[in-house]
């Protein structure tokens, strides 16, 4: 994954560096612009097992603000916005690993720093008894559930760092 | 050999004729007695399946899961550029100017299309409404739940897009949408259970080649169907998956 390019991020964004399960690390410049969920639309895509982008439906494009090539063969983390705790993720990953179904309220990363809140649900594909990889469904959440997760992740965040 | 099609109840009356017809070119097309049965609800149809009488089905997405991974059935096709969509709306002369606006306690109505109840509620969900405080109801069809938005008897409706666009002018002019789902994904499939599953290429053929022949053309027109596509069985999984994300 290439560091996010200041070409591309639009007014004033904060520099971070976010490191991810395996070590990599890659610089996010993240602004305070929200942009509001598209109304009546679901944000799809699939991943292979190790959470690398196969498949995504033309609202995951224009949300995350890439293009459809460069979002494929990515991995997921992509849109990782630096709000984020990683315990969130962490949480996804055992729970679907386990091949149960994950849902929560995510902060996403635009390619132009701006962020997007989803209400998203993740569950594993598993054919012939295997997981062979997940699909994500993301849609409009109310705006209490994101206040309310803003506010819990700072918390988890600030337990994090300490 | 003796195969039952049969249709999910969600179907538009008018398009009664169609499936009739549809069922007399399959048995000419297949060489088989295939009988159309018809059912009035969705549970009348799952205890149909449940007892194995069903063969084909042009079945709704919400009972993808149970018709492949509890009865085995196995996709074949779907009709081209057909996704179900949901409009969720409100009387014209509602105060409620967005999904935002409405309150828990509501009553909410619809025709009882499983998926698309799913897809409305889902909509509601931005104004924190779910099942447990909203007041629902199940109307018989389309118009009575347009007649209990008009009588102000609910505040709000969940049609399938396709039966809100062929209400009547005046009946849509009596209702504001405030929510439409553009969700392209989710739509009907028509699978085949182990009976019929030796004919399933033959049929999936058929099917494919039909929008070229000017009398099975007229066939899809009268279904409403512009073609039919070929679905793969990762198709149907990747249906169900769907579903699966939408489900509580």
């Amino acid at each position: 994954m290439n560091d996010m390019d200041p070409v591309h991020v639009a007014g004033n964004a904060v520099q971070t560096t976010l490191t991810y399960f395996d070590g990599q690390q890659r610089s996010v410049l993240a602004s305070t612009t929200e942009v509001p969920y598209p109304e009546g639309k679901l944000i799809v895509s699939r991943t292979d097992t190790r959470g690398i982008i196969t498949q995504c439906n033309q609202a995951f494009i224009d949300m995350s603000g890439y293009q459809e090539s460069e979002l494929i063969g990515q991995p997921h983390c992509l849109l990782r916005h630096p709000d984020m705790p990683k315990a969130a993720y962490a949480d996804l990953w055992a729970t679907v690993n386990a091949g149960k179904k994950w849902d929560g309220y995510v902060k996403n990363l635009r390619k132009d720093g701006s962020h997007y809140w989803v209400h998203a649900v993740v569950v594993p594909n598993v054919r012939n008894g295997q997981i062979v990889g997940f699909t994500s469904v993301r849609r409009k959440p109310s705006r209490s559930k994101v206040d309310a997760s803003a506010a819990l992740y700072v918390d988890m965040k600030a337990k994090e760092t300490a | 050999m003796k195969l039952t099609l049969t249709v999910s109840p969600d179907f538009s009356p008018e398009k009664l004729a169609g499936w009739h017809i549809f069922n007399t070119w399959l048995q000419r097309k297949l060489d088989v007695d295939c009988h159309l049965e018809m059912f009035g609800s969705f549970a009348e149809q799952r205890a149909a399946i449940a007892a194995d009488k069903i063969d084909l089905i042009y079945a709704n997405p919400y009972d993808a899961a149970m018709l492949v991974r509890e009865k085995g059935f196995v996709a074949v096709s779907h009709p081209m550029g057909l996704p179900d969509e949901a409009v969720v709306a409100v009387a014209a002369n509602s105060s409620c100017q967005s999904v935002e606006d409405l309150k828990p306690g509501i009553k909410v109505v619809s025709s009882g299309d499983p998926d698309v109840s799913m897809m409305g509620m889902i909509l509601l969900e931005p104004a924190d409404l779910n099942a447990g405080n909203v007041t629902s109801e199940t109307c018989s069809s389309y118009v009575l739940v347009a007649k209990q938005l008009m009588t102000g008897t609910a505040d709000v409706g969940i049609f399938p897009a396709r039966a809100y666009d062929g209400l009547s002018s005046m009946v849509r002019n009596s209702l504001r949408p405030l929510v439409r789902s553009e969700i392209s994904v989710i739509r009907h499939m028509l699978l085949a259970g182990p009976n019929a599953a030796p004919l399933v290429p033959q049929l999936r053929t058929a099917l494919t080649e039909m929008a070229s022949v000017d009398k099975d053309a007229a066939i899809l027109k009268d279904l409403g169907f512009s073609g039919w596509e070929a679905s793969s069985q990762e198709d149907v999984e990747f249906m169900i998956d769907l579903m699966n994300t939408l489900t509580s």
